[in-house]
């Protein structure tokens, strides 16, 4: 017989449902604790290698090129940057179709290496260009909790 | 095929719940490892990355996210994970790069974040069973644990008071561990008046969850003698898998954990490892695990481990301490840092650096194993001084 | 070099679950969308579809000819695709088992409140070859009368009920 029969009518496949049940709490870290604390006050820090000379946003308590520890140099980074990428988004995470797109870039503040991912806003899609001044827009202070989210989005600077 | 030398070992504390991230968790290791034996991260051609089920620290491709904190950042990367028995399988990953000619050094780091999983990382396991026939039973791991257990404790007519001896064994051992989450004195009585999980298994009979990271730095023999007076060579690496169809096999002896060790004692020359083994790290889940795991790894004869457990025989001044660390039961149980963790007792102790933990008599070869994924994974380091 | 409670000291930093639960330290919740559909294929297909029969259906390797429960469409052992289909007895006998007192996520089962503990077993089924178990409840016994060798028989739901899943048995009980 072979190894795989084959099926005569495709009522014969059979499937079997199920799900991982889990979900998850993950503490923010050591830099994410800082980093997530002033984002509270309406500010984004860094951290900074002495050593390979550069500042990290988000914050880390290592240098992941050189192995350095940075707690000791976290520092304010200001609230403004640059487009570095972008991109216009039509579907959620989970493959829905959303009514209003949704434009994403990756954002370099001004004087640090890398950058984060964050949404544009106050801005049409046909405006935004690669090295587009923008700052951060923070929730109201009481509604911020120490999260991503409390930046609702950058805009360019006028 | 080169020889390959462990040279240097970092460990964090292990905690039910720590507030670092994973990333963080393997820097903290991996900055100690390198530290112990004065090396900087530009002296590491490669990295290997031990680390279990993506669901404990909730994170798909934990991997490639744990890549940086392991010193990683554009270095030649691999991840390798077979559940329960990956801390052990970490060294062996490692060793092949060195062993092979291709890397002269080799950053191992393994890591686990298990509070991150709710309810229970308990939960995780569910789906690590057949998701048709097994898994709308709603098995836990405990079950298949304390089904295994039963089968061996009928098969030789073992005590739960005697195996208990285990718990009381390593947790006191744990005292003596800087990195320990649950050292204790406690007695046998305490084992069996704990809260029954799973019958023959109580609370105390088990591990607890972890977070937590360790590390070790391999090195090509002309790179050891030159960082250390004292490398710890991997004379000995086996590893085997039996079939996932659990169910079908007879749970009262692990062959697969025999296949490993054969493999492993071949390859160092053991000819009579209870007699050349001097000390030994078995993976100890649960308190049968380690008389299950010595008698699989022939350091006693098959329905002898608890008579020898009763006569002191596996103590710290016994005649084959094992689990002098203080084990999965009294270290704690971050998976695969775990198993990282016993290759890194052996190290310290076939080095005379354990401190309050370092057995007597000089000992000059160890055994590290660990078990896992479904029942089926044996993996096993032989390491001489 | 020595590991020394100094050096792993400010390695992690011990929190408690309410540290984290009542926001001590900042965290960030998720709970991941994500549902599967598994293809029985022809083996796993077959034995379900004869489990909403009332029946149990295992398939022989002519190799090693032994007789392979759950269905498998190739014998891990010799490595080559199995042979015929063979109904197999909805009895056997117990090979392993436990008392459990906790469920799937480490929750605690009211034991004083009057819940039975889970008892799950592997339980050798007659007509397979002897040592090929597969993993199911028992019940209408007492936990602790459990023991290697007893005989047990499925109990099935009626078969209305049944959807062809292995939980049309509801249980194993004992008969002499
Ligand atoms: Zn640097
Ligand atoms: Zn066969």
């Amino acid at each position: 017989m072979a190894l795989i029969e084959r099926f005569q009518k495709v009522t014969d496949v059979t499937y079997w449902e199920g799900q991982i049940p889990m979900s998850y709490i993950y503490t923010v870290g050591r830099a994410g604790e800082k980093f997530f604390r002033e984002m509270i006050n309406g500010k984004i820090f860094g951290a900074k290698c002495n050593q390979c000379n550069l500042i990290y946003v988000p914050p880390r308590i290592y240098c992941e090129k050189c192995f350095e520890r940075l707690e000791e140099n976290y520092l304010e980074v200001g609230t403004k940057g640059k487009v570095h990428t972008f991109t216009q988004c039509y579907e959620t995470y989970d493959g829905v179709r959303k009514e209003v797109p949704s434009i994403v870039a990756v954002i370099r503040i001004d004087g640090t290496e890398g950058g984060f991912v964050h949404w544009l806003g106050e801005v049409e899609f046909k405006d935004v260009y690669f090295g587009m001044p923008v700052e951060a827009v923070f929730k109201d202070k009481k509604e911020r909790e120490g999260s991503i989210l409390d930046i609702k989005y950058f805009r360019p600077i006028k | 095929m080169r020889r390959v030398a462990i040279v240097g070992a970092g460990l964090t504390k292990f905690y039910r719940n720590a507030q670092e991230t994973p990333k963080e968790l393997a820097y903290e290791a991996a900055r100690m490892a390198l530290d112990s034996c004065e090396m900087k991260l530009s002296d590491i051609d490669c990295v290997v990355m031990g680390t279990a089920p993506d669901a404990f620290d909730g994170v798909h491709m934990k991997g490639e996210y744990l890549a940086d904190g392991a010193g990683a950042y554009r270095k030649p990367y691999m991840r390798h994970f077979v559940g329960g028995g990956t801390g052990v399988l970490s060294p062996i990953h490692g060793w092949f790069h060195v062993a092979s000619g291709m890397f002269d050094t080799c950053l191992v780091v393994a890591e686990e974040k298990m509070s991150s999983a709710y309810p229970h990382p308990a939960g995780a396991f569910l789906t690590i069973f057949d998701h048709t026939t097994e898994q709308p039973l709603y098995p836990t791991l405990i079950w298949i644990f304390a089904i295994e257990m039963n089968r061996f404790m009928t098969t030789w007519g073992y005590k739960k008071e005697d195996i208990a001896l285990v718990a009381v064994k390593n947790k006191r051992n744990a005292l003596d561990h800087p990195s320990a989450q649950l050292g204790a004195e406690i007695t046998v009585q305490d084992v069996l008046n704990s809260e029954i999980m799973a019958w023959p298994v109580n609370r105390l009979d088990i591990s607890p969850t972890s977070d937590g990271a360790a590390a070790i730095v391999l090195a090509a023999e002309h790179v050891a003698r030159r960082v250390t007076e004292k490398p710890i060579w991997i004379d000995g690496v086996g590893w085997c898998l039996d079939t996932a169809y659990w169910c079908t096999r007879d749970l009262y002896y692990p062959d697969y954990v025999e296949v490993a060790a054969r493999m492993a004692y071949k390859m160092a020359g053991i000819k009579e490892p209870s007699k050349e083994i001097h000390v030994a790290e078995p993976y100890d889940p649960f308190t049968y695990k380690e008389l299950h795991h010595i008698e699989g790894l022939l350091l006693a004869p098959r329905g002898k481990s608890v008579e020898m457990l009763k006569d002191g025989y596996f103590n710290r001044d016994g005649n084959l301490p094992t689990c002098p660390s203080g084990g999965a039961l009294g270290v704690g149980n971050p998976i695969s840092a775990t198993g990282l963790m016993k290759i890194i007792e052996i190290f310290l102790q076939l080095r005379g650096e354990a401190g309050k933990r370092q057995v007597p008599g000089k000992p000059t070869c160890g055994l590290a194993q660990a078990w896992g994924d479904l029942m089926q994974v044996g993996t096993v380091v032989v390491m001489r001084s | 070099m020595e590991i020394t409670d100094k050096m792993v000291a400010k390695t992690a930093t011990k929190l408690s679950a309410e540290d984290i639960q009542k926001g001590k330290v900042l965290s960030v919740k998720w709970t991941p969308n994500l549902k599967y559909a598994w293809d029985n294929g022809p083996a796993l297909g077959r034995y379900l579809a004869e489990l909403k029969n009332g029946r149990i259906i295992a398939k022989k390797c002519n190799k090693c000819h032994r007789i392979l429960i759950p269905p498998r469409m190739f014998c891990e052992l010799c490595w080559v695709p199995t042979g015929e289909w063979v109904y197999v007895k909805d009895t056997g006998i117990v090979n392993t088992w436990v008392i459990s007192y906790v469920d799937w996520k480490a929750g605690r089962l009211d034991i004083k409140g009057g819940v039975r503990p889970f008892t799950p077993a592997v339980i050798e089924i007659d007509g397979a070859t002897k040592g090929m178990g597969i993993l199911h409840l028992l019940n209408e016994v007492d936990p602790w009368k459990i023991y290697r060798g007893m005989r047990v028989k499925a109990v099935w739901k009626p078969p209305e009920e049944r959807i062809g899943a292995i939980t049309d048995i509801k249980y194993f009980k004992p008969v002499e």
